[in-house]
């Protein structure tokens, strides 16, 4: 524990570190020109020079006015600390006491992350859902029908180079233009992208078996089915479980990728396009946050199940 | 309606077909290992075009293959320039930048066990995240143009390349290390003769699965803005003209581009890894 301990919290100060000097240069010109109106002299003086001047030279040269470079408002890299100030703010301060936030109206405020985290969240689990069951399932088959296996598996690999965000966009106007809008939409994309991991490990995890152990079944006079339900589907658990991490990370990008292109008003997704377009970073940084922890929360679940369950089958894990 | 059924027909009829050539045989001749995705892939096509041409389906939701073909050549030099904008400008430049900076990264942070341990936990959790959200903020820092988006590319790519590398450079036994110390060998001839060739399998591992995620982050990075070029920029203002031929037109270029830019990868990879048990015949 301590071994990894260390040395993580060390390379994330110095991420940090690196983080807050960059912020100097990154935001010189808005601190300058603030500077400016509030009547300081800084060098090069006119906004026309300080246009064309370079960053570092500028903050060599303007060394005294370097203290805002890590509360510009509206900044081209928002300092840490007013990352995790906006992010208080748009999921505590507002869910919980915001003008619509939970104690004044009672629903979580159409403002606040959480409320957008629950947007893409349940499209991420919703398409997760679909996208592990078929991938289970094709898995199965491709186990099981030696011609599935070769004329489906190819193909599958060739839907993975597919670029899904060049989908995204006409599965969304296609599905509008029958009827179905909303959460599926954006679940369909991510079942796209959710299901080919959980099919390569299934597939896998399904053929894990040796020989010795088949043999093993075939002397019980084991059936078809016995052998599959009692030897195959067990020893594939872990390939899976490994397997649906790496489905759910693919599941939320999928989730926020299905948002972007329909201009969408709700979700993380479209948190950050809305910040692009307005020029709030800070509101695209807290996005970009929050859907990192909704992704490390649901790997992490997804680790926890794993380790309970394996525990249980009494695989060492 | 004749044209749904038969469409159904030549399913029923193909995948018999296949069901006797995978049982068959002949199964393991190289020949039937290719037909057999092929009739596949060809029913698919063959069913959409009757299916669609069948039930009248309209061009707003989906277009027939022919239709699709007719398309894409007519604009021959759109899908041209888009291509070259957005897969050589930008997910090739950022590909190409990125891996060169997660290899040496990956280099620098096995030589120092401290780095190690403390970059390569941080780097599994930044491949797990949805780094394709940086895509706004680089495209404010780097303006319109391709730039932005091999910036995206190079965020993207770098993290599973750096950590397949660093676990491919642990991938030597120790009898194998002492061998090369029995031999007097210095730290970077053990480097570059033994740990680097056996970390190769690792490292194509990491460069195939970021070729997608190139193409990926650049196509998604031209939704937050782009010059009137680009294969993002033409698909998200096609959608909005309804225009779904041209929509599919971008999607057959995109699949070529990745297909073969997977397949150039994979290819390398036999070429370097040869000796690597995966590829043995």
């Amino acid at each position: 524990m301590k071994q990894t301990f260390v040395p993580v919290l060390t390379v994330i100060a110095a991420i940090a570190a690196i983080w807050y000097i960059a912020c100097v240069p990154m935001n010189i010109r808005e601190v300058l020109t603030t500077a400016e109106r509030a009547g300081a002299v800084v060098y090069p003086e006119t906004a026309v020079e300080r246009r064309d001047a370079g960053a570092i030279g500028m903050v060599f040269a303007n060394t005294g006015e370097l203290g805002a470079s890590w509360s510009v408002e509206r900044a081209r890299l928002p300092a840490p600390h007013q990352v995790v100030v906006e992010m208080w703010d748009s999921t505590f301060g507002e869910e919980l006491f915001g003008r619509r936030g939970i104690v004044r109206s009672g629903t979580l405020s159409n403002r606040g992350l959480f409320y957008h985290a629950g947007i893409t969240l349940s499209a991420t689990l919703l398409g997760f859902a679909i996208g592990a069951g078929l991938g289970v399932i094709l898995a199965v088959g491709i186990v099981h029908s030696k011609a599935m296996d070769m004329s489906v598996m190819p193909w599958a690999i060739v839907s993975q180079t597919i670029p899904i965000i060049a989908i995204a966009p006409m599965i969304i106007v296609v599905l509008y233009s029958i009827g179905v809008q909303g959460i599926l939409p954006k679940a369909i994309i991510s079942a796209y992208l959710s299901f080919f991991p959980v099919v390569v490990g299934m597939v896998k995890g399904l053929r894990s078996p040796d020989h010795m152990q088949l043999d093993l079944l075939r002397t019980y006079n084991a059936s078809k089915s016995q052998s599959f339900w009692m030897l195959r589907l067990p020893s594939s658990v872990p390939y899976l479980f490994t397997s649906m991490k790496i489905a759910m990370a693919a599941s939320l990008v999928g989730a926020i990728v299905g948002e972007l292109p329909t201009g969408a008003v709700r979700g993380l997704g479209a948190r950050m396009l809305a910040g692009s377009y307005y020029g709030q970073t800070v509101q695209i940084w807290s996005a970009l946050f929050m859907a990192a922890l909704v992704a490390a929360g649901m790997v992490g679940l997804i680790g926890w199940l794993e380790r309970r369950t394996l525990r249980r089958m009494g695989v060492q894990s | 309606m004749i044209l749904v059924f038969t469409a159904f027909a030549l399913w029923i009829a193909m995948w018999w077909l296949n069901v006797q050539l995978a049982n068959g045989p002949a199964a393991h001749l190289p020949a039937v290992k290719i037909a057999i995705p092929a009739i596949f892939g060809l029913t698919l096509i063959v069913m959409w075009e009757l299916i669609v041409k069948g039930l009248d389906v309209p061009l707003v939701i989906l277009p027939a293959p022919t239709h699709i073909a007719t398309t894409f050549e007519a604009n021959l030099s759109i899908l041209w320039a888009d291509f070259n904008q957005t897969f050589v400008k930008g997910a090739l430049s950022g590909y190409v930048i990125g891996c060169i900076a997660a290899f040496l990264t990956a280099i620098i942070a096995d030589k120092y066990d401290f780095l190690r341990r403390g970059l390569l936990p941080v780097g599994n959790f930044m491949a797990a995240l949805p780094i394709v959200g940086t895509a706004p903020i680089l495209v404010m820092w780097y303006g319109f143009n391709w730039q932005s988006k091999a910036a995206v590319v190079v965020v993207m790519v770098f993290f599973p390349v750096l950590v397949n590398t660093v676990a491919g450079l642990r991938d030597t036994s120790g009898m194998q290390r002492d061998l090369m110390r029995t031999y007097g060998a210095s730290y970077w001839q053990t480097l570059f003769k033994l740990r680097l060739p056996a970390a190769m399998p690792f490292v194509f591992n990491g460069l195939k699965i970021s070729t997608t995620l190139a193409l990926i982050g650049a196509i998604v990075a031209e939704f937050f803005g782009s010059p009137t070029l680009g294969m993002g920029f033409r698909i998200s203002t096609s959608v909005g003209q309804l225009a779904l031929d041209m929509v599919w037109a971008e999607i057959v270029v995109a699949a070529l581009a990745g297909s073969a830019f997977y397949g150039v990868m994979a290819w390398i990879e036999g070429r370097i890894t040869f000796w690597h048990p995966s590829h043995r015949r």
